[in-house]
């Protein structure tokens, strides 16, 4: 009896004492947390042109400044939607080619780097590299090297985004592809297919559902990234936004239609893709995982 | 009976078969078609005509090599040798590379018998080996008088009446009446370690280690980090600077969208209205892409790298409030019925019925978006001025320090994947940590 009644009791302390330890630990991970919180907010704020205290006030000048510019000359801007819409169309056009060329080049990547269905199986780490590497690069450091070797214009954009999204959505491909179930290529292997056959038959049909659905969340971030960079020189509503900035105060109204246009495209862009993908993914026991 | 019931599966079938038979075919059309489009409406035809090739070359030369110039003013008559032409490369007053020996004549080797000699009186000339010997003199009134061997004019000279340019594999050769120039190319990087005004310039690896060891690491290092050309301590504290927005962005917005979710799950806050406002409201920030916000914010708070985490921050509070409510509608009852039954408050609930089984999903929805913003926040610096990517963005446009173009570049690369590696690692960590499993 006394045996287990101290036993009972070591126990207990025992598991105290971790809780203790735990506690302690979540204490400590917390104050680190704070503190790199804390010190980073002041570094930031230190290397700020303008502080972070003095600025809150300026906070909402600007956005009233061209609200109110845009509601004296609210006649104008219906003007000013048809003189932008080509270039936010641009911008679109960019986001979109380039989500379809880097999805394609993502197919293809992430068909190769899948275990069980590459093609050269030796060859599969070499192309997960060079999927990390191509998701690594900032579109933006593409584009500019683009922009100065083609001039500017939507290509060197396209490109950029592009080359990002094949590496982007090949891993994400690469994920689908392992799910695959393996039994219709080893069918059409049987008949003779050839890879490609076995992969655009086989394979495709099974992960096309999950490929569009994520191709779709890409366009969706991908118009935005072709907005930035129009503002580095890559043509499309950005471009024309650094310039209607570039006008100054008294000029702004062209500045509010442009952010308009673009708040309202990416909103229905955004609500029809993800009607599209509620419906693609809908009634399926796919596990999507919630990233992105 | 049955012969008709057959007949309307197979009018079925074949209807289904042909649906499937237009999308095989009518979906890569379409695609097809679309990028038909798009390569005319970007003009692409027009841009092949406009590609620069001498703009490529020049950048792809310039990233793996480095040229060092040799110029005389033709009216002082001075010599002066510089790496990349710039000031911050050029060697002291009388000093020069041994490929160079200055005097009353300067002798330039440019190796394999390529051999430019400026002589007095604004005479240069440039041994060829297998063509001969060039010979050119400069003048105020008569600009560049040219002498060459006998036979018609290779295309690698460029001959005109106030301006001779000469181009060999060996190097270039620019006379111009102002001014005599000589460039020879180098592989590498140079002057990446120590600049030429530091004593440790060209020495090598092993008696730097000697002298470090001999207690002048301190000045090693300090002639090294303060290198003028390549401007070490600048860039460590834009790389700093530009994972510090990712980091102060992407955590800001974790803690500021953590509360507002709560108000936005259907199973925490009962009142709709409540739920429909917050939505609008994580829609709004997310529909307003961080471009405008940055030059929102810009306006407000100047460039910086301030600007770039709250530009970040205010994004990702739409982004992380949409998901963390949408995980909180998905938690199980069960756990805080479980913790209410033992008598809990409503905070004593949140906290050890619903946090421990979110954290996972928060966690690693945060995780991935702290390396995915260490890119953003790369793109954000390019336009308000904070970090790597201001420094990216002023070398090219310089367009000329292209090594440091690529330079940036590398380690911009490196950073992201550190950044996505470093992320990995403490999701496992934590995640496996909080004994919750994924």
């Amino acid at each position: 009896m006394t045996e287990i009644h101290g036993n009972i009791e070591e126990m207990r302390a025992d598991y105290l004492a971790l809780v203790r330890r735990k506690r302690l630990m979540d204490g400590i991970l917390l104050i680190v947390f704070i503190a790199l919180m804390v010190s980073g907010f002041m570094i930031a704020d230190d290397r700020n042109a303008g502080g972070f205290w003095d600025g809150i006030h300026r906070f909402f000048d600007f956005p009233k400044e061209v609200l109110s510019e845009a509601g004296e000359k609210v006649t104008e801007l219906p003007a000013h939607f048809v003189k932008f819409f080509p270039s936010l169309i641009e911008t679109i056009n960019i986001a979109g080619a380039a989500t379809l060329i880097g999805a394609m080049g993502a197919m293809i990547l992430s068909l190769l780097a899948t275990r069980g269905l590459a093609r050269w199986p030796r060859l599969i780490p070499v192309f997960r590299r060079l999927m990390d590497i191509m998701r690594a690069i900032p579109e933006i450091v593409i584009a500019l090297v683009l922009i100065f070797v083609m001039g500017g214009g939507p290509v060197p954009a396209m490109i950029a985004i592009a080359f990002h999204t094949a590496g982007a959505l090949g891993k994400l491909f690469s994920e689908v592809n392992e799910n695959v179930s393996l039994k219709p290529v080893e069918g059409l292997s049987s008949v003779g297919a050839n890879w490609a056959q076995r992969m655009w038959l086989g394979v495709i049909p099974q992960v096309s559902p999950n490929y569009l659905s994520y191709a779709l969340l890409r366009f969706e971030i991908n118009i935005r990234a072709s907005a930035i960079l129009g503002f580095v020189g890559a043509g499309g509503i950005g471009y024309e936004l650094k310039n209607a900035m570039s006008w100054g105060k008294g000029q702004y109204d062209e500045a509010a239609a442009i952010f308009l246009l673009l708040f309202f495209s990416i909103v229905v862009v955004d609500q029809i893709s993800s009607h599209f993908r509620e419906q693609l993914t809908h009634g399926r026991k796919d596990k999507r995982k919630v990233t992105a | 009976m049955t012969m008709t019931a057959t007949d309307t599966l197979k009018l079925e079938a074949d209807g289904i078969f042909r649906r499937k038979r237009l999308l095989a075919f009518g979906l890569p059309l379409l695609i097809l078609l679309y990028l038909t489009y798009t390569f005319f409406s970007f003009d692409v035809p027009g841009l092949i005509k406009r590609f620069e090739i001498d703009n490529a070359r020049a950048l792809v030369a310039d990233s793996y090599s480095y040229k060092t110039h040799v110029a005389r003013d033709n009216r002082t008559g001075g010599v002066e040798v510089a790496i990349e032409g710039e000031r911050k490369g050029t060697y002291p007053e009388g000093e020069a590379p041994d490929w160079v020996s200055l005097g009353e004549t300067t002798r330039i080797d440019l190796e394999d018998g390529h051999v430019v000699t400026f002589l007095p009186e604004q005479v240069v000339t440039y041994d060829i080996p297998g063509y001969g010997t060039i010979h050119a003199q400069t003048s105020r009134s008569k600009g560049v008088v040219t002498t060459l061997p006998e036979g018609d004019l290779p295309e690698w000279i460029n001959k005109s009446k106030n301006r001779l340019t000469i181009t060999t594999e060996a190097g270039r050769l620019t006379v111009t009446r102002n001014r005599t120039e000589v460039f020879r190319y180098f592989t590498g990087w140079e002057l990446f370690f120590f600049t030429l005004d530091s004593p440790y310039h060209g020495m090598s690896f092993g008696n730097l280690v000697g002298r470090a060891f001999d207690g002048e690491a301190g000045a090693i290092w300090n002639d090294f980090w303060n290198n003028k050309m390549w401007r070490h301590s600048e860039v460590v504290w834009a790389l700093f600077e530009t994972i510090l927005m990712a980091f102060l962005g992407t955590m800001g917005a974790a803690i500021v969208a953590l509360p507002l979710a709560f108000l936005a799950a259907k199973n925490f806050s009962p009142l709709m209205a409540v739920r429909q406002v917050m939505r609008r409201f994580f829609d709004f920030f997310r529909g307003v892409d961080a471009l405008i916000w940055t030059i929102v914010l810009a306006r407000a708070f100047g460039p910086g790298p301030l600007t770039g985490a709250l530009a970040i921050l205010i994004t990702d509070t739409g982004s992380f409030g949409k998901m963390f409510s949408e995980a909180l509608e998905n938690v199980d009852e069960k756990q805080i019925e479980g913790v209410q039954s033992t008598g809990a408050k409503p905070v004593q609930r949140y906290r050890f019925g619903v946090i421990p089984q979110v954290t996972p999903v928060l966690l690693s929805q945060i995780l991935y978006y702290l390396e995915s913003n260490t890119r953003s926040a790369t793109i954000i610096g390019a336009i308000t001025g904070g970090g790597i990517g201001l420094l990216l963005t002023q070398a090219m446009i310089t367009q000329k320090d292209w090594e440091e173009v690529s330079y940036y570049i590398v380690l911009v690369i490196l950073m992201v994947m550190a950044m996505d590696w470093f992320s990995g690692w403490l999701r496992r960590r934590l995640i496996a940590g909080s004994e919750s499993g994924h």
